[in-house]
């Protein structure tokens, strides 16, 4: 038996905007409107870019879903930005040629408005595509209105609803009475089933059937489904269903399940066996079920794995290659004239960031076979001052000192007094020069920790009258009057959630309630851009190690890549099913990490936008992630407490650290790697031995092949040290150049 | 994961009724069952989405409580317009009330006039928010500093003696085991091991408790325990306001525990009441101090405190001295210890009875160990009282009658059962007066409890009748100065009032730790508890030889001078609490009370009262008892001889040999 008979493979298909066609489609969108009550039908679906995968169907479902409710409710404005971001989408993917002249119109009402919006958009832009379409009738639909009920009509399916509770407890007997190696394995299928039965019994206006069956089994289900059982269960009637975000993705994403092939024979044999339609019917519509050859997992190893939104990632999804290793650095030459003899030690090697470890004598002159092409990202030019930085970073490394189990790191503690119950975010500066906070009434603080005051720049008057020559014109330009340890950064209608610095400390970002993300500058202290592109809460931003480019993620559920001189995105990663609640950008530069509250971790190729990697494990939204200084390994933390790693390259899970008691906001290691710190709701911060926890796993015999990963019980061991605070949240947590950790959080009594 | 306990999940709906009453303030009657059903659905709906909503606004916002202004938040998520003007930085007080029936939440909202507004003060500008750095960490070891929490919390303490196993986290042993290590290799492999061994579980080895102090710690224990039985009472007090807050003296428990108990072995043998005295004022303030784990050193401080409560003799001169006052306060401090420590597993409370008990029993127990074993029960509460004391007194009267009637054996017998006959009176009268109903008939009692029947009448119906008339007066503290060092005891006035009594409540009760108070007058900034509210102190001298004169310090509406004063230490009842003091060699050395102390230096005395000046409810109770019992002052009397004045310098060291002939009774633990 082969794989799964029912539905096309879903694709990662994401949203992909290039820069180019923003302005492209943007000045266009009058167009893209007029166009809309006529629609014609493209046979022309777009494939993906890797034009591997067929188009990605139950997306788009949503996409036109969410048009017409927008529609529906008068959002003209979203619903002309939404289409613009979607038309674009689909534009590009046609652009890039591969046109599958696929028969997709003809499955359904769906696929065929659809089609129709496509070939709207391919009107518009695309003149080959545009050639196809032409000639092609449109097969009248009963409502060319597609309508939010599309998306839910596959519930329309009629059967008794009092059968559903005889139909789900025979399965949970058949299943309990199967061999134990089995059972773990088929108990997977009792969430989604539960969940999708008991939304076609809503659907249907049981809703009585629908309470009983929910008060009956819903204790059956494993606990990590808790916050969404919750959801579910305030859900009672039909008229819920339309807008709840929560049921709409259960619905258009299938539950990926991974199954071995004897127990998924053993379940379908059952399951034909006793015609039991009903269930059948929501495993081949609802689920998708990856089957493997081998043993059967065990149920740790499937908890460990489980938990997300929509089941576990789909093995194929993490097969794509990742260069991990990092980008080689500039060559910088240490002036001789620089003084004393660390200058001289030092001239000539190569400004390596992180890799201190790499052996000297190799120099690491010839490139990581895992680092991708130096310019596969257009980075930004090295100005002097970015030099001089490096070489002050470079000198601070030789001071470093090497951590590890035996020589624990001094923790610096910022506490944060009077905030009351106010700070949201933090970031320091790379050289820790600098903190800035972000706060629930709107301000941005920031602070010098060092005994240099922040100053601003002179005004434009004052700076006219400067000797542009002379030597010391940069300390001339700043304004001695203005000279203080803080600065407080108004510009924000709603709490600040997320703040960063920029890796030469002139700029700021900083992302709101408000929906915007802003730049601010440290020369001058004002804001320079505000970027609008979230219509909703941005819940965290980040720039770019090199700078430049900067990422930001929020309650719509998509992740942007911004440059700072774009007004628009240059990418956005869609894909996510719940809100993006964190971002980070991979040390090379060339790939952005999310955590979202659907409790998946995605790791995004920039140039290409797809989606890469999907992690899944937490059992709860993932306020943090850190990825080790080699670029290998990433850890996230999530509000259940837990720490897990990955490695990057396999997509695989590789430890998982217990020992906090509520939820991580803070992550990350040291400068060589070598300690991992996370900073907790439950106010401590906690050292792990990382080094330890990487190299237990890679001692074993690595089942990457298939994923299925046994993790080691060894959280005690890797356990460092756990520093309590005196009823301060860790907020953040950050390594100094020579590895002193500084944390910060506000004191709440 | 599985283990994690699963909560149940019910689709609470709001009820109809609130549709109902929701539409008749907009002005809808008549509002049908169905269509509130439909709407109450739709609501409850739609509420628990906002909610969901607002809880991600909560965890970005990184907090654990819900604000109002998430839930706005979240309206505004959803195009709602938020609710205006409901703002709240903590809880939202929703008030509860019932009647006729119906049941309502609602929020209290005050009228306010708006001149109020206008003319009040504008509220102190909010502190801003500044940044502070401390160390949470040096290489891996927290520093206990003020700005990190105590280095072990009590439950940790707790684990450490009961748990010791599970207790040792690998981290910080590990830490602990580099640090003694210093770089040697050869003990860092051998910390290794045994941790090895330790985690392999194969043999449960406890691992070794090491009780270093650092040096810091070994001044401060050297300042603290000097500063405690030193000469000067300011630095005592200020030591015992440090030992009974400080966050961090675990490590230094065992020590302070061996201190208290082998000072109180030698200073018994050397009748050395000063020292007793101080050596308890420790124990209290250790017992005070809310993140000790005491229970480990019981079977040090336990015995002590009793020597110091049955002693046969604690003074050098026992007619003289008021090792009475001594006695009563080490009694509190064991019914205390009973209240908070007693388990079913220790029966600290059911020992101590029993000892207590026995020793009393004994026909041939002195006068003094007999007062120290009542006052010891009496302390344990009305119940130990019933059940314990009452049946006794007529024993105990017809004792006391024999030593008033009978030919004088000595004035020593004859101080000793005054005392207990005033305790008995004090302590019997407010049980009694709750056993027996009204009519208070004289020769009812003296049928009922002998000898001691026709006072305790006298009293119980000054009880009664006193219970109503004082019931605005409060807890009165009196405290007891001598001159030399304005040390010292303060007993309370009243006894804890016998709802506060109950054994399974750990948190002391307020009327406990009042005795604790210092001087306030003299030194504001030590008093350690928050007393109530304001106090009055009156401070009277009368000096022999001159008219008394009344003098009162700080403050106080003088509402009653205190009519009796009578220089020689007797039993006379009177309403005030009475203070003795007598002027040592040095004359107002350290005592804010600047009374006429230049007269004459014969006898002088003063009286200080305090006067809570507003009614506080709950001790109300205890007052009117208090009032009662002139009894009470009589055991408040402190001689403070001029013997003190050695007795401070004292310092404690090893007992060469402590005499064996030791009276102590020390209850086996």
């Amino acid at each position: 038996m082969a794989a799964i008979p029912d539905g096309p493979v879903k694709s990662e298909t994401e949203l992909e905007v290039k820069p180019d066609s923003v302005n492209d489609i943007a000045g266009n969108p009058n167009v893209v409107q007029g166009i809309g009550g006529t629609p014609k039908t493209s046979p022309s679906v777009a494939a993906t870019v890797a034009s591997v995968t067929p188009p990605d169907i139950t997306d788009r479902q949503t996409l036109l879903a969410v048009l017409q409710f927008l529609k529906k409710n008068k959002l003209l404005e979203s619903e002309e930005t939404l289409r613009k971001e979607s038309g674009l989408c689909l534009d590009n993917e046609e652009q890039s040629g591969s046109v599958d002249g696929g028969s997709v119109c003809a499955t359904g009402d769906a696929e065929g408005s659809d089609a129709s919006l496509l070939s709207r958009v391919s009107g518009v832009t695309s003149a080959p595509a545009a050639a196809a379409v032409t000639g092609a009738p449109v097969p009248a639909k009963g409502d060319d209105q597609p309508d939010v009920s599309v998306v839910l009509s596959a519930y329309s399916q009629q059967g008794d609803p009092a059968l559903y509770q005889v139909y789900y407890s025979g399965l949970k007997k058949f299943i309990e009475s199967v061999l134990d190696c089995h059972r773990a394995e088929l108990s997977q299928v009792f969430y989604p089933l539960f969940v999708h039965m008991y939304l076609e019994l809503v659907y249907n206006q049981h809703e009585a059937e629908a309470k009983d069956f929910f008060d009956k089994f819903h204790g059956d289900q494993e606990c990590y489904y808790q916050d969404d059982l919750r959801v579910l269960s305030g859900l009672t009637k039909k008229e819920h269903m339309k807008g709840n975000e929560t049921l709409l993705d259960f619905r258009t994403s299938k539950f990926v399940l991974r199954i071995s092939r004897d127990s998924y024979q053993l379940l379908k044999r059952h399951l034909q066996e006793r015609q039991n339609n009903q269930i059948w019917n929501i495993i081949q519509e609802h689920l998708y079920i990856d089957i493997f050859d081998g043993m059967p997992r065990s149920k740790s190893q499937i908890d460990s794995m489980s938990g997300s939104l929509a089941g576990e990632a789909r093995r194929e999804a993490n097969k794509a290659k990742v260069f991990y290793g990092l980008l080689k650095e500039p060559e910088i030459e240490v002036p001789l004239d620089d003084e004393d003899e660390e200058a001289e030690n030092e001239e000539g090697k190569p400004k390596k960031k992180k890799p201190k470890k790499d052996s000297l004598g190799s120099k690491s002159k010839k490139q990581d076979p895992n680092a991708p092409q130096q310019n596969r990202i257009p980075l930004p030019e090295l100005k002097d001052s970015d030099k001089l930085d490096k070489i002050m970073n470079m000198k601070e490394a030789t001071k470093r000192i090497r951590l590890g189990p035996d020589s624990l790191p001094s923790i610096c503690f910022y506490t944060f007094l009077n905030a009351y119950q106010g700070l949201t975010a933090v970031d320091f500066t790379d050289d820790s020069s600098l903190i800035a906070g972000g706060f629930a009434d709107s301000t941005v603080r920031v602070w010098s920790v060092t005994p240099k005051k922040l100053r601003g720049v002179k005004s434009a008057a004052d700076l006219s009258l400067i000797d542009k020559e002379s030597d010391d014109v940069l300390e001339r330009i700043m304004d001695e009057k203005t000279a203080s340890e803080s600065k407080i950064l108004y510009g924000h209608s709603g709490p600040v959630y997320g703040t960063s610095f920029s890796p030469d400390r002139n700029y700021l970002l900083s992302c709101s309630e408000d929906g915007t993300v802003r730049l601010w500058s440290l020369q001058t202290f004002t804001c320079l851009v505000g970027y609008k592109g979230h219509n909703y809460p941005v819940w965290d931003t980040q720039f770019s190690p090199y700078g430049y480019y900067f990422v930001s993620g929020g309650h719509d559920r998509v992740a942007r890549l911004w440059a700072t001189d774009h007004y628009q995105p240059l990418r956005m990663f869609s894909g996510h099913l719940a809100d993006v609640t964190s971002t980070r950008f991979h040390p090379n530069c060339n790939y952005v990490v999310t955590g979202s509250a659907d409790r998946t971790i995605r790791l995004w190729d920039v140039l290409t936008g797809n989606c890469v990697r999907i992690l899944t494990g937490h059992k709860g939204p993932i306020h943090s992630l850190a990825f080790s200084p080699n670029g290998k390994f990433l850890a996230s933390g999530a509000t259940d407490g837990r720490i897990l790693l990955w490695d990057i390259g396999h997509g695989v899970m590789i430890g998982e650290l217990k020992g906090h008691t509520d939820t991580i906001y803070a992550l990350k290691f040291s400068r060589d790697g070598e300690i991992l710190a996370s900073g907790s709701m439950d106010n401590t911060v906690k050292l792990w031995d990382a080094t330890k926890a990487f190299d237990d796993i890679e001692t074993d015999d690595f089942t990457a092949a298939t994923g299925h990963i046994t993790l080691p019980e060894n959280s005690q061991d890797i356990l460092l040290g756990t520093y309590v605070t005196k009823s301060t949240a860790v907020v953040h947590v950050h390594f100094t150049r020579r590895n002193l950790l500084l944390a910060a959080g506000s004191y709440n009594p | 994961m599985a283990e994690e306990k699963k909560q149940k999940l019910t689709n609470t709906l709001l009820p109809t009724e609130s549709m109902k009453a929701i539409g008749e303030s907009i002005g809808l009657s008549q509002m049908q069952e169905e269509t509130c059903q439909v709407l109450s659905e739709e609501a409850s709906y739609r509420i628990k989405e906002i909610a969901q909503d607002a809880l991600k606004f909560m965890h970005h916002g990184k907090r654990r409580k819900l604000m109002t202004s998430d839930i706005d938040y979240a309206l505004k998520l959803k195009n709602v317009e938020p609710l205006y003007g409901f703002h709240a930085q903590e809880f939202i007080p929703f008030r509860f009330a019932s009647g006729g029936g119906r049941e309502l939440y609602f929020y209290e909202e005050k009228e306010v006039e708006l001149s109020d507004i206008i003319n009040t003060p504008l509220p102190r500008v909010p502190l801003d928010v500044s940044l502070k750095a401390h160390w949470l960490s040096i290489e891996g070891v927290q520093p206990a500093i003020p700005e990190n929490p105590p280095p072990a919390s009590k439950e940790q303490q707790k684990a450490e003696s009961t748990e010791p196993l599970k207790a040792v986290k690998p981290g910080q042993e590990e830490v602990q085991m580099h640090n003694k290590g210093q770089g040697t290799a050869a003990t860092d492999a051998k910390g290794k091991d045994q941790k090895k061994l330790i985690e392999g579980s194969a043999m449960k080895l406890k691992p070794r408790s090491t009780h270093e102090l650092s040096v810091e710690q070994q001044l401060y224990y050297k300042e603290i325990t000097e500063a405690c039985v030193g000469s000067c009472e300011a630095k005592r007090a200020e030591a015992l306001q440090s030992i009974a807050t400080d966050p961090g003296l675990y490590q230094m428990l065992p020590r302070f525990s061996t201190f208290i108990s082998e000072g109180v072995r030698v200073n018994v043998v050397q009748n050395n009441l000063a020292l007793l005295i101080y050596l308890m004022r420790m124990v209290k303030a250790l017992m005070d101090n809310p993140t000790l784990y005491l229970e480990k050193y019981l079977h040090e401080l336990i015995p002590a405190v009793v020597t110091c409560i049955v002693s046969r003799q604690l003074c050098l001169r026992p007619d003289v001295d008021n090792h009475w006052a001594l006695r009563d306060f080490a009694a509190r401090l064991m019914a205390q210890t009973c209240k908070t420590f007693s388990t079913t597993t220790n029966n600290i409370q059911s020992r101590i009875t029993k000892t207590f008990t026995k020793s009393w029993l004994d026909e041939k127990t002195q006068w003094t160990t007999r007062y120290g074993c009542i006052a010891g029960l009496a302390e344990l509460g009305p119940d130990v009282i019933k059940t314990l004391i009452i049946p006794r007194l007529q024993v105990e009267g017809a004792r006391i009658k024999a030593v008033h009637e009978g030919p004088v054996v000595s004035n020593i017998d004859k101080i000793g059962a005054d005392h207990v006959q005033s305790l008995l009176l004090k302590h019997c009268a407010s049980v009694i007066a709750k056993l027996r109903s009204p009519p208070d008939n004289q020769e009812q009692y003296r049928a009922d409890y002998g000898y001691l029947g026709p006072m305790l009448c006298t009293h119980v119906v000054k009880a009664r009748s006193q219970a109503a008339i004082q019931a605005q007066q409060v807890n009165r503290t009196t405290l007891t100065i001598t001159q030399p060092r304005p040390t010292l005891t303060l007993s309370q006035g009243g006894q804890p009032s016998s709802t506060s009594r109950t054994p399974s409540i750990i948190k002391m009760p307020n009327s406990i730790t009042l005795p604790m108070q210092t001087l306030v007058s003299a030194r504001p900034s030590t008093s350690t508890q928050p007393s109530p509210p304001p106090t009055k102190f009156i401070v009277m001298s009368s000096s022999s030889g001159s008219s008394s004169t009344q003098q009162v310090i700080t403050l106080s509406s003088a509402q009653s001078a205190p009519t009796s004063t009578s220089p020689v230490t007797t039993t006379v009842p009177s309403l005030q609490p009475l203070v003795k003091l007598e002027p040592g060699g040095s004359q107002g050395t350290g005592n804010a009370v600047t009374v006429g102390s230049g007269v004459s230096r014969t006898v002088q005395k003063y009286i200080v009262v305090s006067l809570p000046s507003a009614a506080d409810g709950k001790s109300q109770n205890t007052m009117g008892q208090h009032q009662l019992s002139p009894s009470s002052s009589a055991a408040l009397e402190a001689n403070a001889v001029g013997s003190l004045n050695n007795a401070v310098t004292v310092k404690l060291e090893r007992p060469e040999s402590p005499s064996n002939g030791n009276q102590s009774p020390q209850p086996s633990h």
